[in-house]
């Protein structure tokens, strides 16, 4: 059964082909290629400023390649834009926080912009962050974890099938890292696909991981 | 794995939007003030470099006034869309599947309600000072409002141009001031003309006219410029 609805693992289907990419003089990817399904977690690795960030923001469309493309379920991403980004979900190296609204409020104007979402739906997805005494306060007096955690709360509710992480661990204690690790396996277990950029292994040995090293 | 992104209507994220930023300014209203200040200063220092001559500040006061709401729209403009940049939230509108010209005209309108607005509430008070009387209230008030929208939205599109820029703000005054003449012509004319007893219909007209069309084109120049300034 193809087409089952609740195994939707069938539909989610990334495939990058030949990414080329130029910051000024340098060429930075030089041709990228990867394939990547549901419940698998693609880990891009490799030196710093060797184009990982750079990947992903290609990836999500923020930044166009000179050459290549980025196919989702077998469409071109950049032509069903909206249709592509409300699949995605794309959590970069700032955490997209404003300082001077609390966590909740955080929260609840970030996925508004998705979908309807209601206060206690994001305070439900902070306590599964472990922070649900943070919700009042505002992120600028959080600690960098803290925030991250407020970021990566996004994640407990998120319904999109592609989630673009870049080194989502920055900042995370022990505890923090397992929370992940536990949020990305039931992402890969509903059929969701991850491309993250990590230098410490997430998940590892996990059937569905995957890497990717650039250089 | 459903997405029902399809239930949010454009006037609930509007509204999304505009109860952000007026959540963001109950909290950081000090910057908020800062156009409104200037405005006032501004104005309330020509009496004392000119002449406290009440009959030769009401010749004037229409250019004093719009050229003062110009500056502090500019002033107030660099502001518009720098902070969510810079802290990533902007990504997160661009990639949020959402109409970002829309997102980015509520966000505008946010900002002329916060910005804008009080200049033009603040008017009487200071215009008092020029030696404008009451019966001329109304008269500012059009005026102010529509030329305030205007430059709201002018002033927004070079913002969305420069705000990729570390020194952007210079750049975007030498940008948006040339577009801004038409408005300070205009709206200057049109007080000018109704302080004198005649009809302003005319530039009044005009200035709708250009506000409307800034309108629908603005926010498509907006949401280009933001995408070529997030890269």
């Amino acid at each position: 059964m193809l087409t089952d609805p609740v195994n939707p693992s069938m539909q989610s289907r990334l495939e990058v082909r030949g990414l080329h990419l130029w910051r000024g003089e340098h060429h930075l990817l030089r041709g990228i290629s990867f394939t990547l399904s549901g419940g698998e977690l693609l880990q891009v690795k490799g030196q710093n400023g060797v184009g990982k960030t750079s990947l992903l923001r290609c990836v999500a469309g923020l930044l166009p390649a000179e050459s290549g493309e980025c196919l989702w379920n077998g469409v071109e991403a950049r032509l069903a834009a909206a249709q592509f980004n409300q699949s995605l979900l794309y959590l970069g190296h700032s955490n997209a926080l404003k300082q001077d609204l609390t966590a909740l409020e955080n929260l609840v104007f970030t996925l508004g912009l998705k979908r309807t979402v209601s206060d206690s739906d994001c305070q439900q997805a902070l306590s599964r962050v472990g922070i649900p005494q943070c919700a009042e306060l505002p992120v600028r007096v959080l600690s960098a974890g803290q925030r991250r955690r407020v970021a990566l709360a996004q994640l407990a509710m998120s319904e999109a099938p592609l989630w673009v992480l870049d080194e989502p661990i920055t900042n995370l204690d022990v505890q923090g890292i397992t929370m992940l690790e536990g949020l990305l396996a039931e992402h890969l277990a509903r059929g969701g696909a991850v491309v993250s950029a990590a230098h410490q292994p997430l998940l590892a040995g996990h059937p569905g991981n995957r890497e990717l090293v650039l250089n | 794995m459903s997405v029902n992104s399809q239930s949010l209507s454009p006037f609930s994220l509007a509204a999304l939007i505009l109860r952000r930023d007026l959540h963001l300014a109950a909290r950081r209203w000090d910057q908020v003030l800062q156009p409104l200040v200037f405005f006032v200063v501004v104005i309330t220092l020509f009496p004392l470099a000119i002449s406290p001559e009440l009959s030769e500040l009401r010749r004037i006061a229409p250019g004093i006034l719009w050229v003062a709401a110009m500056l502090a729209s500019l002033l107030a403009a660099d502001a518009l869309f720098r902070p969510d940049v810079e802290d990533g939230v902007m990504e997160q509108w661009v990639l949020s599947g959402q109409p970002l010209a829309w997102l980015l005209l509520a966000k505008t309108a946010g900002h002329w309600l916060l910005t804008g607005l009080p200049l033009v509430l603040v008017t009487p008070l200071v215009a008092t000072g020029l030696g404008v009387s009451s019966e001329h209230w109304l008269l500012m008030f059009s005026t102010l409002a529509v030329g305030t929208a205007l430059l709201s939205v002018l002033g927004a599109i070079g913002a969305a141009l420069t705000v990729g820029l570390r020194r952007g703000n210079m750049l975007m005054a030498l940008m948006v001031l040339p577009l801004e003449m038409p408005v300070l012509i205009f709206g200057a004319r049109a007080m000018d003309m109704g302080l004198h007893g005649e009809a302003v219909t005319g530039p009044l007209s005009l200035l709708a006219a250009m506000l409307l069309l800034s309108l629908v084109l603005g926010p498509f120049a907006m949401a280009a410029a933001i995408r070529i300034s997030i890269e």
